[in-house]
């Protein structure tokens, strides 16, 4: 198009970036700091606010590396097998990103939940998972199911199993060639994914809000912690674990942009390999952002 | 060797223990592996496009199969320079297969299968991927280097030529059977059926019969029991010359001559000629005389 | 490990995180019979939650495919200082926290607005939140697209004398529209399912400002779950038939996944 559109379209594109999200993510750092970064501080270090942090860092501890090796297994058993339901295996592992997260908590509910199908069961065993702690841990693990394999199955199919099986007839033994064949080889989008899911499990409100009860002091993640804050009036402290949490979104992106950049110029230098090299996979967040159901 | 989809890598790869076949045994040096996981058959395997571990350099492509097997540090050292140095790669031991050529990725490959020392060498279409020129280098670099470690190699491909310069023996399968087994030169000269007969090379048809084009012979005269034809068309091809007859029963077929033997005849298109099918002894001469 | 250890694994994983609890999302739906799931999509608060959310997504999800082609544009073909902070920015909306996005939303343009701009408890603080939600999957839907669009062909087209509206809709949006539809869709299947980014800004005010998830989210804090489970039966069918639809575009016109 011609030169004249160039700058009115920049200010208008500009300018709805401006308004929409920068102005206001920064407007969250301001208030936060409004009245010093004393009190910042004090209002996240409450008992409550640091027990909500560190619950929630419990919980990505738990449910990344869980959904990091079921995401890396369902990639493996989809890349590598041909069976009758793999689509269907592919879609229920998408799901999550179809459906709301208020809903994902609601079905946990209706399975594990007191009056659910394993109610009975579980209270006859002592197990409490709704508004205790497995509760989180599921609804968080279950929002953030797709993401592993979203960036590991492409990657996967692209690069194929000869190498596997160049190993295996070195003498590599199948766990030894996972290891230091198939594992390097997807390391980039694993470390991506497992950036990915972390974001949202540090993030999960919806799902979370309501298998938790968010009992201060108890079951209240830092998402919850910042939603009672406003509730209570303390925007302080809504403010200050809000600047938290973008923080880490922040890092998040950092990690994402650096990364696709590193991974762009690598299958760059690969370009004049076999026919199969050159049909890279996407820089990823495009991937993970476009395509939730249809592959 | 055979046609593309014949069979021919699959049964390389059941050799290897990469699938396993529904009937019969694979068998080597006497010994049943038909159970035998690959990683424990021995057997270095050079996939068509090479499967060079892309995260490793060269000289760490080449040193897996002896780091799986835990050997000293030392000794996989010494084993993969003198590996190196014998592919004639050795100056790239640092970099990594992205940054090498198909033939150098090629011999890296070899490189990598021969580390472990393997009871056979199977290559599944070795020289594909590389373009005409370094085809030919290759190929004759690959034998020299047979001579000097002496693996026994299985080595697949669809490409005649290539078949019959590298291979002690030819066996030729076609759409999953084997066709027929033996030196290059013997089945060349008798092949079991038709299908070998035109795959290994140019085929034509004489009272019924396939022969070889430059197994005829072209008089100027009728006497020994020819058949009479017309010349219909005289291409030169270099070498070699093309000559495309038309018998006097309706049916066609062509000879192909020497240069030589060309200038001899002496012929245009019209020609009344007699062929015939050269007799045994002068079947290697036909190319450089006529039989007038 | 043993060959069948790990499938079994994963499709235990998968049971207990996905497979159950959606089945048991349905199984509740209809537990008391189909009438009862009827009379809790229908009943007033249901309709109004629901329509609110559809009006609402459907409105950010046009907006925003527009928006979203200028600013994949400005990405794509102008060059200026900082174009990769601003390609950073765009991917914000995706990695920050709904919640903390929501609290964003309200400080600027809630009763304590800096710009005396207050939407909160307002149908169009809803859309802000949604707009805000969406913006990613907008730009980043048409962006290849236009990225691998050939310049020369708009070129080609000026020069034999069309003017910049004429390329724009004979060569630009024809090609481009798949991908803009694809990333509508998506807009929208995100849209109604979300809560987090809303629910500080609008207030839930009942027949006002409750969207679905959060009429969802209050029936199962009085304990209606088959209520609950029935309007998000609505919810997920909605957003499979978008999903679906999304999956027919892309194949039918080759745009997606691949660049």
């Amino acid at each position: 198009m011609k030169s004249r559109w160039r700058l009115p379209l920049r200010t208008l594109a500009l300018g709805y970036l401006a308004l929409l999200v920068v102005i206001p993510v920064g407007s969250v750092f301001y208030r936060a700091f409004q009245h010093g970064f004393v009190a910042a501080w004090d209002a996240v270090t409450t008992p409550d606010a640091l027990h909500a942090l560190w619950l929630t860092i419990l919980v990505v501890l738990i449910a990344v590396p869980l959904n990091t090796v079921f995401g890396v297994g369902v990639s493996l058993i989809l890349a590598r097998h041909r069976f009758r339901g793999a689509w269907l295996l592919d879609a229920f592992v998408d799901l999550p990103l179809a459906v709301s997260p208020v809903i994902v908590g609601l079905a946990l509910v209706l399975v594990y939940g007191k009056t659910g199908w394993f109610g009975n069961w579980l209270a006859g065993h002592g197990i409490e998972i709704i508004f205790s702690f497995p509760g989180i841990v599921m609804a968080s693990a279950t929002v953030a199911l797709p993401y592993v394999v979203r960036e590991v199955l492409p990657v996967l199919q692209e690069i194929g199993t000869e190498q596997e099986q160049a190993a295996t007839t070195l003498g590599a033994s199948s766990f030894t060639a996972f290891r230091r064949i198939t594992l390097p080889s997807i390391r980039r989008s694993l470390a991506y994914g497992v950036t990915l899911t972390t974001a949202r499990v540090l993030g999960e409100f919806g799902a979370v809000v309501i298998v938790s009860g968010a009992i201060a002091g108890k079951t209240q993640t830092l998402t919850l912690f910042i939603q009672d804050s406003i509730d209570n009036l303390n925007p302080v402290g809504a403010y200050a674990g809000a600047v938290i949490l973008a923080i880490i979104a922040l890092v998040v992106l950092t990690v994402l942009g650096a990364d696709s950049e590193g991974r762009r110029s690598t299958w760059r230098s690969r370009s004049d390999q076999s026919p199969s090299d050159s049909e890279m996979p996407l820089p990823s967040t495009t991937s993970i952002l476009t395509s939730p159901m249809d592959r | 060797m055979g046609p593309s989809g014949g069979g021919k890598s699959t049964l390389l790869r059941v050799v290897a223990g990469l699938e396993s076949p529904d009937s019969g045994t694979v068998e080597i040096d006497g010994q049943d592996l038909t159970g035998v996981p690959a990683r424990q058959r021995g057997i270095g395997f050079c996939f068509q496009h090479y499967a060079p571990f892309r995260h490793l350099t060269v000289r760490r492509n080449v040193a897996f199969g002896l780091e799986v097997r835990r050997r000293p540090k030392a000794e996989i050292r010494e084993k993969v320079d003198e590996l190196l140095e014998l592919v004639r790669i050795a100056h790239l031991a640092d970099r990594y297969p992205s940054e090498l050529s198909g033939g150098q990725r090629q011999r890296m490959a070899l490189a990598r299968a021969l580390a472990i020392e393997p009871k056979v060498l199977l290559l599944d279409e070795p020289f594909g991927a590389l373009d005409a020129q370094v085809r030919q280098q290759l190929r004759v670099w690959l034998r020299e280097l047979h001579e000097k470690i002496s693996v026994t190699t299985v080595l697949v491909t669809h490409d005649q030529e290539e078949a019959m310069e590298v291979a002690d023996r030819l066996a030729i399968i076609n759409e999953g059977r084997l066709e027929q087994i033996g030196a290059p030169a013997e089945i060349y000269d008798k092949p079991d059926n038709e299908f070998v007969m035109k795959f290994l090379g140019p085929a034509t048809e004489l009272d019924g019969v396939w022969v070889r084009p430059h197994d005829l012979v072209i008089h100027n005269e009728p006497g020994i029991g020819g058949q009479g034809a017309l010349v219909e068309r005289i291409t030169h091809l270099g070498f070699e010359v093309r000559v495309d007859l038309k018998l006097d029963d309706g049916s066609s077929t062509w000879v192909q001559l020497s240069r030589g033997a060309a200038a001899e005849l002496d012929g245009v298109p019209g020609d009344q000629v007699w062929v015939s099918r050269a007799t045994p002894s002068k079947r290697h001469e036909s190319l450089t005389e006529v039989v007038g | 490990m043993a060959k069948a250890t790990g499938p079994a694994l994963i499709v235990t994983y998968l049971s207990l995180l996905v497979l159950l609890p959606i089945a048991a999302i349905l199984s509740k739906a209809f537990s008391n019979g189909f009438g009862s799931f009827w009379t809790a999509v229908t009943q007033p608060e249901a309709v109004a939650a629901l329509k609110l959310t559809l009006i609402c997504s459907l409105l950010v999800a046009a907006f925003n495919s527009v928006a979203g082609l200028v600013i994949a544009w400005v990405l794509v073909r102008d060059e200026f200082p900082g174009k990769r902070v601003v390609s950073a920015v765009i991917d914000l909306p995706f990695a920050l926290p709904t919640i903390v996005a929501g609290l964003t939303l309200l400080t600027l343009y809630g009763p304590d607005s800096p710009f005396g701009i207050n939407v909160a408890d307002a149908r169009i603080g809803i859309v802000l939140a949604l707009a805000f939600v969406t913006l990613p999957f907008s730009v980043r839907s048409v962006q290849p697209v236009l990225a691998e669009l050939d310049r020369e062909t708009e070129e080609a087209a000026s020069s034999l004398g069309a003017s910049s509206s004429v390329v724009l809709r004979r060569v630009i949006l024809p090609s481009v529209a798949p991908a803009m539809l694809a990333g509508a869709g998506l807009a929208f299947a995100r849209a109604i399912g979300e809560f987090g980014s809303v629910v500080l800004i609008s207030g839930n005010l009942p027949f006002k400002t409750e969207v679905a998830s959060s009429w969802i989210y209050s029936l199962s804090q009085s304990d209606q779950l088959s209520a609950a489970a029935a309007v998000s039966t609505v919810l997920i069918l909605i957003a499979l038939v978008v999903l679906g639809a999304i999956g027919l575009v892309r194949r039918r016109f080759n745009v997606g996944e691949a660049v």
